[in-house]
Formats: structure tokens, C-alpha cells, sequence
């Protein structure tokens, strides 16, 4: 059945700008589509009507790329578990609706415009020590050295991760130790990760205290809204490697 | 304009490494006075960047995303193919080579496809080091599955996310040079033009996507890593940014492009539902490996398909193809399958579909096994259809996929312009007419990490580059030229959006130029595409301004160049009058409806010429000859 919905959006135009909630009316969606093709909808009725379009990220629409975020009724990429906005389809609203849809919000994801925020903080922090230090042409035999399947799934379940940024807009402190975590426990779980692994925890760390995000403090908002069920077992794990890493440097 | 591809002389096994000898060296201390613009963060760009920082070059990186790690590699599914032959089972650097030219319906050249089954190896020795969790078997060695049309167990993968790995390992790669001042990344900026000095490429100018403002770069190469077309269909498996703005811009100032026909229509994707999509989504093709293909027998069969007994169900790859069964190549997997639908025997609401059903593999594995291997593929389509495939038949239809034309390139990746070189999915690349599957992966890191750090330095160690800036002349017209071409578009003020005009050059050639294509289809799209470019130039409504962030206006400018690639793409098909890999020629086929080649006519690379929006482009061939592999029909049965 075709659904009838209330928008309301934020709209911000510009880092320096006023916000406010904007109403819009949507008619006739498809239960078929996903939230972000109902806001392509809205975007072609306002350009239509001459109206500026409402700015929002989103890329690959598969659920992968991590580009897509907003907050869709006070939660991130909203209320499908495991699922980024990208994925989550209209048949879960129903008609009449009031839908509330507002960017991640926190310190270190500064606004561009309306639902856009700018996440390049994430690439400083993976700058910082998020890699394996090996250039082109030094490799051995991918069999070389043997990893264990259990090992390999574990360090597969951490690398899932998509960087989208929902586990800090989902936390109260705007912590980012769930992405963090997430590339940490993937290398240090992985014997190539060894050789800098007290290194790499350090810097990354020093890192997102730098870029302004805030600490943990177990509330486990970040994985219930993250669409990849990245586990709050990667942030204990990633609390062991600091501490190790602590008492391991001079 | 005389094409030379510059392949090497000798033995195929032998020319790339005679290449790599042969060419010259840029002294280590020089590497680090050259200046490298990569335009795309995908795997070809994103390890190019990082493999050429590491040996010293200054490079600039930008991409139209966020951030690097979102390039449109990252929904790569299925796997990477190399030649380990850790199986045990047959596989060598020779046979990859041979499945590769065969696949690829023997429209790609012998000497690339050789170099990239040789580098397949080292790809997967390297993603390993760069801590890429691909899956292991119990013993801890990696493992491997077969794959799309291969008869050995070549493919490695992590899950059904490998793409999303092995770009964030080259991401991570990528990052540890920025880190180490050797890469700079400009992120939300779209490359609108290229800039030459004295004949070769010399810089770009991008638009800041944020800002609006336009930003001249220079260097002494430019490598173009933009990835595919497919969007130009509008319905597409591409990102929603994908595009051909930036290679067609370069092909307006002077690099030839070739093939623009061959698209490739990959056979499992989720069918469309409505006219409010986006974009399609496509399932990995590992699903044919223990799912089965069937409609009912009968046209126009409303039953549900429980209610459907097995006497009345047609397996048709597996009764057509009985030695390859579900595991055909792509082309011949999604041309049966429209040919089912056009017999009225497609299935679901719209009847655009056929039956992916995984009932026998659930009965004969156990549904843990299924989940285990499927899981997130199974989940992701529960989440966009609402159906439960453990329970139900998944329903798929082929959907635009992969783009093996593109830009043309030489053995070292460069285009017809000096000094600009093409990787991955945006140049036409070695798949010829048909990639096969868990390809385009290893195409991808093959230009990036072993090709390009080879070829460029003999570019640099060859040329005598003078100093050029921004300041430069060329850069002040083209800034001026792009910011008139925004204005345009803008002062237009029509009743159309972009997006509309887009949906109907989709539409247009999806229709007449998609699947299966024919002269007189042809003909029509060639006349209709023109019109609606006129229209679009009369009618379109930008809103908003240049100087900030606007999507329409960024949409626009896409729209603007499909519809004169378009142009090309159907012309292309046009005159190639041979049926081959994703090009099939409804005149052209065998009398059970295969595919017909003519290689006598058409074993060539059709190389293309910009000579104005208006005017007719001119066609150069490169001839394509097969000293190694057996030229002969495809035959899958």
C-alpha cells in the first residue's frame, strides 16, 4: 500500500548557519523503496517546485560504503538493527507517519549543510597507525604464515566495519572507541599486525582524544545502532591492547 | 592517428618481464621532483597512490566521496581470482590466461591478460601482508572457491564483502602514506577537466563539491582511476556518484575510447520494483554455485512457486548447458534469462524475474551450511524485498553491471594523451567483450600495485617535463570554460530535472541498446538520443547556485555527459556487427541462439575519436591477434 508521510528535516545551510526542523508532505511512496530513494521523492518534488534540494550523503546504497548516515527519529541510520539507512525500506513506516530526520551530531563531525557532516576525522585517526606497515613487492606466500579460521573469522567480524560514523552520532559521550576498536582488534587478532602492535593502539588512541571525541563509558548505544554489529568485545579488547600497550613502553 | 599498443616482442610468458628490464629508471632521488595527480580512490587508484608514494613520487589523490574508503569497489562481493592453484586442481598463470581471453570472447589482447594472470599471485601475497582477513580453511591456509564460468577453485574472498576488504587494505596503504607527507588527499572534489601543456597532461580542474569553488592542480601525469559507466542505463549495480564525466572529458580533449558497446548485464541482481528506485542491487554471483535457475514451463504461470511440482519447472541452464549447468558466464546466464521472460515465462508481481531457488542445497547441506556461506547475501535481500529466501525462491533479474570499455590504453596504461594513464574499470581494460567473475578485483590492484609503478617511471625517465603551474594559461581558460558550462546549466531554468532526464535516457537504452541490441533499434536510439540532449539543453531546471553544495547541479553535470556518451555507446554497438560476450547482436547468432562472432570483420578494438558534441566521431582499430590462445566459438553446452 502507498503511504502518505510528514517530514520533518533538518535543515542547515551551511557549517556556520542557523538550524531548524523543516516540514514536508511526501505522498504516494512505495513500501518498496528504501528511506533514501523517499527522500530522492521529496528532492525531485522540491526541484520541481524550484526549491533547493535537502543535502544528504549516501554512495553505494547497498550498505557498504559507509557514506550514508542521519539520525531517522532520534536513531542512527534508524530503527532496523543492522541495517544502514541505505538498506532500510519504507515497509517499516507506516502510512501518516511523522518521520523526524536529523544529521549525526557530535564535536568531531563538524556540519557541511543540512543532513551532510563532514567525517574526514575518521581518516586521521586510521592515518594515525591504522595499517600494517609493508610496502608493495615485500610480500611472502599468502600461505606462509597459517591463520587459524576461528582467528581469521574474528579479525573478518572487527574488519567489517563501514566507518559511517553511527557508533559516535549513537553515543552520548560522541565516542568513536567502537570504530576505533573495530581496526584495532582486526590487526592485533592477525599475526601481521604484530610488529606494531603496542605502536599502533597508542597512536590511534592519542588520535581520537585529539580529534575531540569523547570516551567510553559502556552505554553500548554505538552497537546497537551500528549496522555492521561491530561488538563492544572489540572496545574491551582494545582497552587490554592500550593497557598492554602502557605498561609495554619505556 | 596510428594506434600502438607497444606489447613487447617475444614469447607471451616472457614480454613483461622483458618490458620491466627494458624500461628505464628514475634515480631514486628523483623521485621524489615528480608531482602524480590519481583521480578515484577505488583499488586501482587507491593502490596506485599508495605504491607509487612508497617509491618516492609526490602524489595528489581525489575522489568525489567523503573519503577514499567509499569508492565503488568497496560492493565488490565475490571474490579475487589468482592463479595459487593452492587447490591442487589444475589452475596455472597459463590457464587463467586462457579462461580470461576465452571469457572474454577473444576481444581482449593476449599480452595484458598474460601480465595480469602473472601478477595474480602477487596480489593475494600482498593483500595478505596488508592484513586482509581473507577466509581460511581449518588448517589455516587460505581458501578457495570457484567461481562464475571457471572449472577450478581459483576464487579467494573475504565473505561476501571481499571487494570492501581489499579496498580498505589499500585504503589503509593508501593512508599510511598520507601520514608519511607522501599523499594528499582532496576528498569531495569532482574532476572537471583536464589541462595540457604543450600536448600532455599536465593538470585537472575540479570543482570542490562543498564549496562549489573550482581548483586547478598541476603535475607531471595525471592516472585516471574513475571506474565504469554502467550509470549511463540510469538502473544500474554503480554507486549512485559513478560516472563517465571525468574519461569523457579527457576523451573531448584527445584520448581515444574504445569499446563503449561492450557493457556487461550481470545476471543476479534483485529485480526492479517500481519507479521510484534508484539503483539495483546485485547478489553475488557465488549464489549460482549451489542455487538453481528455473521458471515454470508454462507462460504466464500464476501459481505460487511451491505450488509449482518439478515436472513443471524449467531448469533451463541446466537443460541447455549441461556441463556448465548454473555456472555459465555472465552473458550467456542473462541473455537466457531475458529470453524466458520475453517468452512470457518470467516470475513475481512484474513477471521481470526467475527463480534463484535454494531448496535442494538446503536439504542437501543443511540450512547452517547455507547461512554460513550465504548469510549476509541472504539477509541483504530479505531487507530490500521483504521475502525470506530460506523460504521462498529468491527472484533475480539481470541488471548493468561492469563496463570492460573505456578509455584506450597502451601496454604501460597510458591513453592516446601524453602522460595521462587510465587503470582499472575506467580503461578498456583485458576483458575484452565479457569480464568474468571476480575479474575486475584483481584487474584493479593488478594496474595499481605492479603495473603502473613500473610503466610511470619509464614515462618520467622518458620525457623531458618543463615546470608548469597553475598560473598557467590553460588552466585560467579551462577554469573560465567550466565555470561558463555551470552557468549554463543553471540560467537554463527549464520544467525538467536532471534526474528525469536521466531516467529516460536510461530507459532509452536499456531498451534498444541493452541486452540483446538490433540495427533498427539502433538506428532509432542514435536519432532519439540527439533529440533529447537538445532538450535537455533547453529544459532542464538547476536550482540553487555553483558557489555551494548542490546535488542537482553535480547531477546535472552527469547527465549532461551520458547524454553525449550515450551517443557514442550506441554507435559503437552499432557498427560493431557481430554478436560477442555482452554485445549481442539479434542478427547475429547461430541457429540455437548463441552468439555469432565474425572475426574476420571484427577482431579488432573499435578505438574512438572525439570530433565535436555534434559531429561524427572517427573510428581507429586496433587489430587483435592470438598467437597463444585457440580462436574459437564459445561453446558452454
Amino acid at each position: 500500500m502507498r503511504m502518505n508521510l510528514t517530514l520533518r528535516i533538518w535543515r542547515q545551510n551551511g557549517p556556520t548557519a542557523q538550524g531548524r526542523l523543516v516540514e514536508y508532505r511526501v505522498e504516494d511512496i512505495s513500501p518498496d523503496i528504501s528511506f533514501l530513494e523517499m527522500l530522492d521523492v521529496l528532492n525531485e518534488n522540491l526541484a520541481k517546485k524550484g526549491e533547493q534540494s535537502v543535502a544528504f550523503d549516501s554512495d553505494c546504497r547497498e550498505g557498504i560504503c559507509g557514506m550514508c548516515s542521519l539520525v531517522i527519529n532520534g536513531q542512527a541510520h534508524g530503527p532496523e538493527r543492522a541495517t544502514a539507512t541505505c538498506q532500510l525500506h519504507m515497509r517499516k513506516f507506516k502510512d501518516g507517519d511523522i518521520i523526524t530526520v536529523e544529521p549525526f551530531r557530535a564535536k568531531a563531525f563538524p556540519s557541511v549543510k543540512d543532513l551532510v557532516v563532514d567525517r574526514s576525522a575518521f581518516d586521521r585517526v586510521l592515518a594515525a597507525g591504522g595499517f600494517i606497515s609493508v610496502n608493495t613487492g615485500n610480500a611472502v606466500d599468502g600461505n606462509a604464515v597459517l591463520i587459524s579460521k576461528d582467528r581469521a573469522e574474528r579479525a573478518m567480524d572487527a574488519a567489517a566495519c563501514i566507518g559511517c560514523g553511527a557508533c559516535v552520532a549513537a553515543c552520548p559521550n560522541a565516542s568513536a572507541m567502537l570504530f576505533v576498536s573495530a581496526k584495532v582488534s582486526q590487526y592485533s587478532l592477525l599475526p601481521q599486525g604484530q610488529p606494531e602492535r603496542e605502536k599502533r593502539v597508542l597512536a590511534m588512541r592519542k588520535a581520537m582524544d585529539a580529534e575531540g571525541f569523547g570516551n567510553c563509558s559502556n552505554e553500548t548505544e554505538c552497537e546497537a545502532a551500528c549496522p555492521k554489529e561491530i561488538k563492544m568485545s572489540n572496545i574491551a579488547r582494545l582497552n587490554r591492547e592500550y593497557l598492554r600497550a602502557t605498561l609495554l613502553s619505556e | 592517428m596510428k594506434l600502438d599498443s607497444k606489447i613487447p616482442s617475444g614469447p607471451v610468458e616472457k614480454k613483461w618481464d622483458k618490458h620491466r628490464f627494458d624500461i628505464k629508471l628514475v634515480n631514486p632521488a628523483n623521485k621524489r621532483k615528480f608531482e602524480v595527480l590519481i583521480v578515484g580512490t577505488g583499488l586501482a587508484g587507491s593502490s596506485a597512490a599508495a605504491s607509487l608514494a612508497e617509491l618516492g613520487y609526490n602524489v595528489k589523490v581525489f575522489c568525489i566521496q567523503d573519503s577514499p574508503r567509499r569508492a565503488h569497489s568497496i560492493a565488490a562481493q565475490g571474490g579475487i581470482n589468482a592463479a595459487k592453484n593452492y587447490p591442487n586442481d589444475g589452475d596455472s598463470i597459463w590457464r587463467l590466461f586462457y579462461d580470461t581471453v576465452k571469457g572474454g570472447d577473444f576481444r581482449s589482447r593476449e599480452a595484458n591478460v598474460y601480465r595480469l594472470a602473472q601478477i595474480s599471485n602477487n596480489i593475494i601475497d600482498h593483500c595478505v601482508a596488508l592484513g586482509v582477513p581473507f577466509a581460511r580453511e581449518y588448517g589455516g591456509t587460505l581458501a578457495n572457491r570457484s567461481f562464475g564460468g571457471a572449472q577450478v577453485s581459483r576464487t579467494f574472498y573475504a565473505r561476501g564483502q571481499t571487494g570492501q576488504q581489499l579496498l580498505l587494505g589499500a585504503y589503509s596503504a593508501l593512508m599510511r602514506q598520507v601520514a608519511a607527507g607522501q599523499v594528499k588527499i582532496f576528498p569531495r572534489r569532482e574532476m572537471m577537466d583536464l589541462i595540457l601543456v604543450d600536448g600532455a597532461a599536465r593538470g585537472i580542474i575540479c570543482r570542490n563539491l562543498v564549496t562549489g569553488a573550482l581548483e586547478s592542480y598541476c603535475g607531471d601525469a595525471v592516472l585516471l582511476c574513475t571506474g565504469g559507466y554502467g550509470n549511463v542505463f540510469y538502473l544500474s549495480t554503480n554507486a549512485l556518484a559513478s560516472n563517465v564525466s571525468a574519461t569523457w572529458r579527457a576523451h573531448k580533449k584527445g584520448a581515444l575510447f574504445a569499446n563503449p558497446c561492450f557493457t556487461q548485464i550481470h545476471p543476479t541482481c534483485i529485480p526492479v520494483s517500481g519507479g521510484q528506485q534508484s539503483k539495483l542491487t546485485l547478489m553475488s554471483e557465488s549464489l549460482r554455485n549451489d542455487g538453481r535457475v528455473w521458471v515454470p514451463k508454462k507462460a504466464n504461470d500464476k501459481r505460487s512457486p511451491q505450488a509449482i511440482p518439478e515436472a513443471e519447472r524449467d531448469y533451463y541452464l541446466e537443460r541447455k548447458y549441461p556441463n556448465f549447468g548454473n555456472l555459465v558466464p555472465r552473458d550467456v546466464a542473462s541473455r537466457n534469462a531475458k529470453q524466458v521472460i520475453d517468452d512470457g515465462r518470467g516470475v513475481g508481481r512484474t513477471g521481470l524475474s526467475v527463480y534463484l531457488d535454494f531448496a535442494d542445497a538446503i536439504k542437501r547441506m543443511g540450512l547452517n551450511v547455507i547461512r554460513e556461506k550465504y548469510g549476509n547475501l541472504f539477509d541483504m535481500y530479505r531487507h530490500i524485498t521483504g521475502e525470506d529466501p530460506y523460504q521462498i525462491p529468491m527472484r533475480i533479474y539481470p541488471a548493468v553491471h561492469y563496463a570492460m570499455g573505456g578509455l584506450w590504453v597502451d601496454y604501460n596504461l597510458m591513453t592516446t594523451i601524453t602522460g595521462l594513464f587510465c587503470l582499472g574499470e575506467a580503461n578498456f581494460s583485458d576483458h575484452g567483450a565479457n569480464r568474468l567473475g571476480a575479474s575486475a578485483l584483481m584487474q584493479g590492484l593488478a594496474d595499481g600495485y605492479f603495473i603502473i609503478p613500473y610503466t610511470l617511471g619509464n614515462y618520467f625517465a622518458g620525457s623531458k617535463l618543463g615546470k608548469v603551474e597553475t598560473g598557467h594559461a590553460s588552466f585560467k581558460e579551462a577554469e573560465k570554460a567550466v565555470s561558463a558550462g555551470i552557468q549554463r546549466l543553471l540560467a537554463i531554468k527549464g520544467k525538467r530535472t536532471p534526474a528525469d532526464f536521466h531516467k529516460e535516457l536510461g530507459a532509452l537504452l536499456w531498451d534498444k541498446c541493452g541486452m540483446s541490441r538490433n540495427d533498427k533499434g539502433l538506428k532509432e536510439l542514435l536519432a532519439q538520443i540527439p533529440q533529447l540532449r537538445e532538450e535537455f539543453w533547453k529544459n532542464v531546471n538547476v536550482t540553487g547556485s555553483g558557489a555551494e553544495f548542490n546535488m542537482t547541479l553535480e547531477r546535472a553535470g552527469r547527465v549532461a555527459d551520458y547524454l553525449e556518451f550515450a551517443q557514442l555507446l550506441a554507435k559503437d554497438a552499432r557498427e560493431r556487427r557481430e554478436s560477442c560476450g555482452g554485445h549481442f547482436r539479434e542478427e547475429y547468432q547461430t541457429e540455437d541462439g548463441e552468439a555469432k562472432r565474425d572475426d574476420n570483420n571484427f577482431s579488432h578494438v573499435a578505438a574512438w575519436e572525439f570530433t565535436g558534441t555534434e559531429g561524427e566521431p572517427i573510428l581507429h582499430k586496433e587489430p587483435l591477434e592470438f598467437e597463444n590462445v585457440h580462436v574459437a566459438q564459445r561453446s558452454y553446452a
